[in-house]
């Protein structure tokens, strides 16, 4: 037969219908597109990470080399152990451990207060929390700055995670609240009938049930305070107090042609938060669906 | 989901739940006070705080804004001085120029490849985690780590002059990206939209998810294909997430600060100046914090207007 040799007669053969054909063709276009997409998305980590792994003397090398010739590790062992390096990676973790920890207890008070408690005024400071998180931050960091000198608190930690967290805190008992309000209160209710009081209501019934949540508002205040730049710039003046994004910076600075050196200081910075991203990221989905943090 | 519900009131009480009192005095049942002294004990650390270091400076600053502020002391009242200056000062217009530009040429690259992502990620089953990861890790990259390896790429030695120069002579010779305004402006938009790619086509995912299947089915039966479902079923419904993200990318971009203080550092003689490299400049060069001060007001009332004017300009409801 002479049709027996053209493509949709063997495809026929193999018991394949047209519009089943046309469905996997577009799915392997589809995955093709999204790959070719992904890998953009990828190519600037992965180009400095390859960076990262040459000599200095190879950055701007002739031509450009994405997989290098002669990998070394060199510029991550200068970065971990010169320049304060594992001080400021330190300063960072206590930072944003702090910042995480007080920003769960604060924000899941007061969100359980806007969804369960009556009490006058409640309608007036939850709008005013709302205007709050209109209002670019920046606008505030004058008088910030003016605040932490009054308290002695420049140059300190402290400094950085008192603002991180009272920068957190609209948005996330915003979100808290919206949280609780979708748990059912029966359980709630017939535990106050019971004669419990609001406070083992609280943290023996209602936390228990958002642990989904709390584990959102914990990697975003987490990662909010581990990547924050301009604050912690303001505010920290001493070697000694930096956190990871000042020193990296600085380190850009300092050594303006060691590209080499810079990427491996900025890879052992991102690498955890990647990491935890994975890890975690239905929470992360979970959290920005609700209308969460923006970029 | 309630997204859009950021920008409206606490909504109706649950039944046996009345959501705050009803006006007129307040005249508390025994119950009823004790209900309010716990919400007391629950609400005040983070009240405290919050008025402390978010609500009192925002007062502040608006107060910093009439005032020749010196820091150790000895203000000096100046009225409306600042704002008139800078209503006069040619950065600030250029600061205004490239906030706009910077926000023009970022938010709707991020929405249209943001979306065109939710819609592949949406019609496919295996792989959808891994590649919504993959494109979502720049959003939860640091600005400081990302805007260093744009920097690294677009050198004048750097990658991306290698590629369109010398492999595909795309264009005459390098071209010195980050010391000129307009391509600098461009590197930093192009950065933009690739860090926001993600968050906009997380936000679509989840939208997309959201629609009822049974309004995709009746179409289907109707006889739509994927591509008709997709424009003119799917993209109406998603009319309010659209919105959403104009607004809140419109906003951030308005904030932008990090990629410009790093890349450009408001340079060359403050041509690539924002509004919040310029104030920083202000404030911690110069320590005008006066001055600094308006012109943060001065952007709070930008960003507000426009974002009024935008959810003016989408709004249109939309029942499913």
């Amino acid at each position: 037969m002479a049709t027996a040799a053209s493509p949709m007669a063997q495809v026929r053969k193999q018991g394949l219908s047209r519009a089943a054909l046309a469905r996997r063709v577009g799915s392997l276009a589809i995955y093709a597109l999204l790959s070719v997409g992904a890998l953009g998305m990828m190519m600037p980590f992965l180009y400095s990470f390859s960076t990262s792994l040459k000599r200095n003397v190879f950055a701007f090398e002739f031509p450009p080399q994405l997989i290098p010739l002669h990998p070394t590790l060199q510029n991550y062992v200068e970065a971990w152990t010169s320049n304060n390096f594992q001080l400021y990676f330190w300063n960072s973790l206590i930072v944003a451990t702090l910042t995480m920890l007080l920003s769960l207890v604060v924000a899941s008070t007061q969100a359980y207060a806007f969804a369960r408690l009556r009490f006058p005024g409640k309608n007036a400071v939850f709008m005013l929390y709302l205007i709050t998180m209109m209002i670019p931050s920046t606008v505030m960091i004058l008088p910030q700055f003016v605040l932490a000198r009054t308290f002695g608190l420049l140059n300190s930690l402290p400094a950085l995670v008192v603002v991180y967290v009272a920068g957190g805190i609209p948005f996330q008992t915003f979100m808290l609240r919206g949280f609780f309000e979708s748990l059912p209160r029966e359980l709630e209710e017939s535990a106050y009938i019971d004669g419990a009081n609001r406070f083992v209501i609280f943290s023996r019934i209602a936390l228990p049930l958002a642990k989904p949540a709390l584990g959102t508002l914990a990697i975003f205040s987490f990662l909010g305070a581990w990547d924050e730049f301009t604050w912690a710039l303001t505010v920290i003046n001493d070697v000694g107090k930096r956190t990871l994004p000042i020193a990296i910076r600085l380190f850009q600075g300092q050594h303006a042609t060691q590209w080499g050196l810079v990427f491996a200081a900025s890879m052992i910075a991102i690498v955890p938060v990647m990491v935890v991203f994975v890890a975690f990221q239905k929470y992360f989905v979970r959290g920005i669906a609700a209308g969460a943090v923006k970029g | 989901m309630s997204v859009d519900g950021v920008a409206t009131h606490a909504h109706p009480s649950a039944p046996g739940f009345p959501a705050g009192r009803r006006p007129g005095p307040w005249h508390p049942s025994r119950q009823e006070r004790q209900e309010a002294l716990a919400a007391l004990a629950f609400l005040l650390p983070g009240l405290i705080w919050f008025l402390l270091w978010t609500a009192y400076p925002l007062l502040k600053s608006f107060w910093m804004s009439f005032f020749h502020w010196q820091i150790l002391g000895g203000s000096t009242f100046a009225g409306l001085a600042h704002y008139a200056r800078a209503f006069a000062d040619p950065v600030i217009r250029t600061a205004l120029e490239n906030t706009l530009l910077y926000a023009v040429l970022s938010v709707p690259g991020q929405i249209l490849f943001g979306f065109l992502v939710a819609a592949l990620l949406d019609s496919i089953t295996k792989g959808k985690v891994f590649f919504r990861v993959l494109y979502y890790i720049p959003v939860i990259s640091s600005w400081v780590v990302v805007s260093l390896i744009f920097m690294y790429l677009f050198h004048s030695e750097g990658l991306m002059n290698y590629v369109l120069v010398d492999l595909t002579h795309f264009l005459p010779r390098h071209v010195p990206w980050l010391s000129q305004r307009g391509t600098a402006l461009l590197v930093i938009a192009l950065l933009g939209t690739w860090k926001g790619i993600g968050w906009s086509m997380l936000l679509f995912l989840a939208a997309l998810q959201g629609i009822p299947s049974e309004v995709v089915e009746a179409a289907s039966t109707d006889g739509a294909g994927g591509w008709q479902i997709a424009t003119r079923v799917k993209l109406p419904l998603l009319r309010p997430m659209l919105m959403f993200q104009v607004v809140m990318l419109t906003i951030g971009a308005f904030q932008a600060f990090i990629q410009f203080y790093i890349m450009t550092g408001g340079g060359p003689m403050n041509q690539t100046q924002v509004f919040l490299t310029y104030m920083y400049k202000q404030a911690f060069d110069f320590y005008d914090f006066g001055y600094a001060s308006a012109i943060s007001f001065l952007l709070a009332a930008v960003i507000l207007a426009i974002s009024v004017v935008q959810m003016r300009f989408f709004r249109q409801d939309y029942e499913y």
